[in-house]
């Protein structure tokens, strides 16, 4: 089999490029690893850290396992309430990865379907949307997502806030991220679109939808893969830096971002690891996907080679 | 050049417009202003009189004029939580957060340019160092840098301050740090968390748009000519990515505002960005309102300077908007 | 004979890739003399532009010099430090670039740029320097130098650019002066005056020229002695009148029968070179039934069933009449009224049933326009369009199904864009047939596809290869392919030949004519290149700024031309004449 992908990888560009990078098949392996983790958590986790009736606050603030006073029970230590902190990460990189991968997601599909349009129609339908896009850009992804996280909690009452806070998370990052999908596939439509085969479509009197999604969006999907990837990292950041300010996902379900900013709390007298295993998941999610954003960009960037 | 500016003051004044009446949907349609503003116990007939007294009754169009006059004047009205009125509220802060992010954006661009033109343009040990350091640098979240730096700075070592502004100087309405040491003691720790994140993405930005340049026929053809590689770096190539480089640096200062709302938190810094995350928490729709309207303008303003910037740097520019 | 200025011997130079090295350059040996133009000529992937590199010192890496010696006068160019050949470069060696719009600094004026290069050899000062600059813009022609010096690049015509390259070029007073197609980029007016500018250069000064061009008539044109590469390797050199006017190598001969002439028509290229076997595929592949025959008695049946009577039409496929195209600045403002650039002022000309009428004219003429127009993908302003005798909906109010959608077919300039790189050759020329419901569920799709690949002298395996495992002339095959496959009367051909090499044009003119005689099809053909006109056209159109010159029989213009402007395009096409 590894011949075949060995024979496979030479005419195959981008895989013979992953398969010569060991930093980007390691990050891969990381990723990999990361969202296995976060799967199948359910059955990883010693203990459910949503279920406040299973630990106890006899437990609280239990060292490392390997420390002096660490607990057998509890690897990596517990925090302020008794919750195993390895089932809290765990648990809480599957919610940072779900709030990551949905709201990019939802960016994609709603900047890829805006840019796709915009270039290929133009006229009035592109200026008008390129100039949100414009204003959008200018205020920073934190900010549009602080905003609508801050109308969604005036317009919903406090208790259907609370349920609904995941999904308001989802959409304000997403909200906060369509504008970079947006404007590159705009732009890779746009060079597509003068193109022959493009012309050639319509001279046929291809139906224009047809022409959009069959033609053209399978040849700017390189492009729009590395924002994928670039944005997914965003995304999770963002979601970090909104539960680390106390606006993001309910505090009875922990994110990974909610556990650091526990953690700081007693990061002065010396109890160091709530902050720091949640931060080294987090830096590490961010970096293996970073790297791999990286490795897809000149990968897939011709202009580099 | 002022027919060009004309113009685009004209457009400013539309995106201004547009976002006001973004802030006055806001204000006047998320939640319900009087009940903010009066206890439970007010009964229906009070409502409808406080209704009636902040014109609430009035036709929409009416009170947008009104709410966009009131911008204009500078008159923002009262806050729901604390009650003040939200223009020396905001006074009060925003000396700190400029100060803050005015020291990050240098610290940012005098870093991150340099090291931009030299990854793009070296390749060897330092190089991959400093490239695979900003890798690292956008990986880790502003707020995982500031708490590690108080750890290692404040906790650790104690040798500098952690939260606040220290001491500062009052000039007018203005309060300072850059006139004492203990400010810039203070200044240090947030600015550099602040900076790190803008640094990396300068320094990357550089140096992926230097490298294209480098690619190009002029560059090639100058290095035919054997002028020496200083002056085809420094003077023929860096001088075409500023253009390009300028525009991010116009947007980075909106990405420091942003995060100066997550640095503020972590240091207490008591700037706009605390001020704007509590109102956020507290739903206090006003200031949240003031605050959307005050930073478009600042971006405004930004993007002016930028477009006035092309025109000085890019001949093309010039030539295209005079003969327009 | 005394020492050469250039002295190549047995260069070799190699790209180490990950299929193994890859010999760019293999074993090549040449000479210039001081004041000689010498010519580099070669289809793509010859290694002409590589050997400039390797001589200037600026090879792309990883690529390196394997092997040989390169000379210049009493200097071996090999043993120089890095920093000794950086001082030499711009110094004794200077180099042309093809895009004058990309090889000048946008940012600096001219002076600057001029001025800099002056200083950084020879110590002068600021006012002498911008004499001496001055001085040379006047050299190169360009006119009144001491105002247009402040300029900036974006401020100069195409041509001027091109001589203010060359006057960067000519700074320091180089011996020799690699110019890589200097003149491609620049319409023939432009490329006669360049030409001579540069011959001009080579008299007076004795600056030694190393011409890279893939045009044989500019090697006609102006060059003493001429290198003719192949894949790398010298196939024949020495003086160009005995080069090209009697070649005795295979090649060269092949080459030569393959360019088309301005003053003759042929009625087939004959002799014309054969790729290199070993890239063809051994192994055979097909589809049951799938022969060239099956695709041709498609394509006739057609036609049969269709006009029932033996009688052609009298009157003519295509009639244009008094059309006027006018492009609006793309974005509408507020401030300023639209103004309108005409790109057709008032074209009328009718092309007749199983003819071909060729468009000729410039960059910026209009021909594309005009195609697009017939097609409908540009709207006009005024004017109408009639096909077949019936009138034709012009740009957007034609509907997606009008059936001049399938009669008409278009074959683009750029193989490399023309097909979609993400979808098989299969997908690409079943897709006519899906959108036109060409004979429904008894039609075995695939077989035809087949088959019409045969019929343009493609292997049938192609059908499950994608668009960029090809060259640029298989692709420009498979484009005419799957305009075939649509069954039309009428196709249109823009600039089908001008992204291909001589050879590989040869090839597809003849198979176009083929196409023309078999079916019976009318062809409209536009090219900037008056001599591949001549091969095809019955009858020429001329442009020139969105307005009709001339419109004549081939023969009549070719012989006589009546407006100026086409002789004058006439005289300016580099002709091989000189050579028979």
């Amino acid at each position: 089999m590894w011949a075949k992908i060995k024979r496979a990888s030479v005419e195959n560009e981008l895989l013979y490029l992953f398969l010569h990078s060991p930093v980007a098949m390691v990050a891969t392996l990381i990723a990999v690893l990361c969202i296995a983790g976060a799967l199948l958590a359910p059955w990883l986790a010693p203990s459910n850290p949503y279920d406040l009736a299973s630990f106890d606050l006899m437990d609280s603030m239990v060292p490392p396992a390997w420390a002096d006073n660490g607990d057998e029970r509890f690897a990596l230590g517990t925090d302020d309430q008794g919750r195993d902190l390895l089932s809290a990460i765990l648990y809480g990189t599957r919610l940072s990865l779900m709030v990551g991968v949905f709201s990019v997601a939802f960016a994609a599909v709603l900047g890829v379907s805006i840019g796709l349009m915009a270039g290929y129609i133009g006229g009035r339908f592109d200026t008008i949307m390129m100039r949100i896009a414009d204003i959008q850009l200018s205020l920073p992804a934190i900010l549009t997502a602080l905003l609508i996280d801050g109308v969604a909690r005036g317009i919903l009452p406090q208790q259907r806030h609370d349920e609904l806070m995941l999904i308001v998370l989802t959409v304000a990052i997403g909200l906060s991220l369509w504008v970079n999908f947006a404007r590159t596939a705009r732009a890779s439509t746009f060079v597509e679109r003068n193109k022959e085969y493009v012309q050639a479509a319509e001279i046929m009197g291809m139906h224009p939808l047809r022409i959009m999604l069959v033609q053209i969006l399978p040849n700017i999907m390189g492009p729009i893969l590395v924002i994928l990837t670039v944005d997914l990292a965003v995304a999770i950041l963002l979601e970090a830096t909104l539960s680390y300010l106390g606006v993001g996902v309910p505090p009875n379900q922990p994110s990974l971002g909610t556990l650091i900013r526990i953690g700081t709390e007693y990061l002065f007298s010396g109890d160091w690891w709530i902050v720091l295993f949640p931060s080294a998941t987090l830096i590490t999610l961010i970096i293996s996907v970073n790297v791999l954003g990286d490795f897809l960009r000149d990968a897939l960037n011709p202009r580099l080679r | 050049m002022l027919t060009f500016i004309a113009r685009r003051l004209f457009q400013s004044l539309f995106v201004m417009l547009a976002v006001s009446l973004l802030a006055f949907t806001l204000f006047r349609f998320v939640g319900d202003p009087v009940a903010q503003m009066v206890g439970q116990e007010t009964s229906i007939e009070d409502r409808e009189r406080i209704r009636e007294e902040l014109g609430l009754n009035d036709p929409v169009h009416e009170q947008f004029f009104r709410f966009s006059k009131n911008l204009v004047t500078a008159n923002f009205g009262y806050s729901y939580r604390t009650r003040q009125p939200i223009g020396e509220m905001i006074l009060s802060r925003l000396p700190a957060t400029l100060e803050l992010g005015f020291f990050s954006l240098i610290i940012s661009l005098l870093v991150g340019i340099p090291a931009g033109v030299y990854t793009a343009i070296k390749t060897g040990f330092l190089s991959t160092t400093l490239l695979i350091t900003t890798l690292v640098g956008i990986s880790i979240p502003t707020f995982v840098i500031g708490i590690a730096l108080i750890y290692v700075f404040g906790v650790q070592l104690n040798v500098l301050p952690v939260f606040g502004r220290g001491e500062t100087v009052q000039l007018g309405w203005w309060k300072t740090n850059y006139l004492t040491v203990d400010g810039w003691r203070s200044l240090i720790l947030p600015a550099v968390t602040l900076g790190i994140y803008q640094l990396t993405l300068t320094m990357r930005l550089v140096r992926s748009e230097m490298q294209d340049v480098i690619k190009t026929d002029y560059i090639k053809f100058a290095m035919a000519r054997g002028i020496n590689y200083r002056s085809v770096y420094l003077h023929h190539a860096f001088r075409n990515t500023l253009v390009p480089v300028i525009t991010i640096v116009g947007l980075q200062f909106g990405g420091i505002i942003a995060f100066s709302i997550v640095t503020e938190s972590v240091f207490q810094w008591p700037g706009m960005g605390l001020l704007f995350l509590d109102s956020i928490r507290y739903v206090d729709i006003p200031v949240m309102s003031v605050y959307l309207v005050l930073i478009a303008f600042i971006f405004v303003l930004i993007n002016l300077l930028v477009d006035i910037l092309y025109f000085v740097i890019d001949p093309r520019v010039r030539d295209r908007r005079q003969g327009a | 004979m005394n020492q050469p200025l250039l002295n190549i011997t047995n260069l070799t130079v190699k790209f180490p890739t990950r299929f193994g090295e890859f010999t760019a350059i293999d074993d090549v040996s040449l000479t210039i003399q001081p004041g000689e133009i010498h010519g580099l000529v070669g289809e793509s992937g010859a290694g002409k532009s590589t050997i400039g590199a390797a001589i200037i010192g600026l090879l792309q890496s990883p690529g390196y010099i394997a092997n040989g010696h390169v000379q210049l006068m009493d200097v071996d160019l090999r043993k120089l430090s890095p920093a000794d050949y950086h001082r030499l470069r711009g110094n004794r060696i200077s180099m042309i670039f093809q895009d004058p719009q990309t090889s000048l600094n946008p940012l600096l004026t001219i002076a600057d740029q001029l001025v800099e290069t002056i200083q950084q050899h020879t110590p002068m000062s600021d006012s002498d320097a911008r004499d001496h600059a001055i001085q040379l813009l006047d050299e190169t022609g360009i006119p009144n130098p001491a105002c247009r010096i402040d300029s900036y690049p974006h401020q100069f015509s195409g041509g001027m650019r091109q001589r203010v390259v060359i006057a960067l070029a000519l700074c320091t007073n180089p011996e020799l002066i690699i110019a890589d197609e200097p003149t491609t980029a620049l319409d023939v007016a432009v490329q006669k005056q360049i030409l001579q500018l540069i011959q001009q250069l080579a008299s007076q000064r004795k600056v030694g020229f190393l011409l890279i061009t893939h045009d044989i008539g500019v090697i006609a044109e102006i060059t003493h002695r001429v290198t003719v590469l192949r894949n790398g390797r010298v196939m024949e050199a020495g003086e160009t009148a005995q080069v090209l006017g009697a070649p005795t190598h295979e090649y060269t001969q092949a080459l030569m029968a393959a360019v088309p002439r301005l003053n003759t028509k042929l009625d087939r290229f004959h002799n014309i070179v054969k790729d290199d076997p070993s890239a063809e595929e051994e192994d055979e592949w097909d589809v049951p039934g799938a022969s060239a025959q099956f695709a041709s008695d498609w394509l006739l049946g057609k036609r049969n069933t269709e006009s029932k009577t033996d009688v052609p039409s009298t009157h003519p496929i295509l009639e244009v009449n008094n059309l006027d195209v006018i492009f609006y600045s793309n974005q509408p403002s507020w401030f300023r009224k639209r103004t309108g650039f005409q790109a057709l002022n008032n074209i009328s000309f009718k092309a007749e049933q199983g003819k071909t009428l060729g468009v000729v004219g410039e960059s910026g003429s209009g021909k594309s326009t005009l195609a697009k127009a017939i097609v409908g993908l540009v709207d006009p302003a005024t004017g109408t369009l009639s096909f077949d005798g019936e009138a034709l909906p012009p740009g957007s109010k034609r509907s997606r199904q009008h059936p001049s959608r399938r009669r008409i077919q278009m074959v683009f300039q750029d193989p490399y864009s023309s097909l979609n790189n993400r979808r098989s050759v299969e997908a690409i020329l079943t897709e006519p047939l899906k959108l036109y419901g060409h004979g429904g569920r008894n039609l075995d799709s695939r077989k035809l596809a087949a088959s019409v690949l045969d019929l343009v002298e493609m292997p049938q395996r192609s059908l499950t290869k994608y668009p960029h495992q090809f060259s640029g002339g298989q692709r420009q095959r498979i484009a005419v392919a799957r305009a075939l496959i649509a069954q039309p009367e009428f196709l249109i051909c823009d600039e089908p030949t001008s992204a291909l090499d001589v050879s590989i044009q040869a090839q597809m003119l003849n198979l176009l004519k083929d196409l023309q005689t078999e079916f019976g099809l009318s062809i409209l053909f536009i090219s900037h290149n008056l001599a591949v006109v001549r091969q095809m056209a019955d009858t020429v159109v001329v442009l020139k700024d969105g307005e009709m010159v001339e419109y004549a029989e081939s023969e009549t213009f070719f012989t006589s031309p009546q407006a100026e402007y086409s002789q004058l395009l006439l005289n300016e096409t580099p002709s091989l004449a000189l050579l028979e």
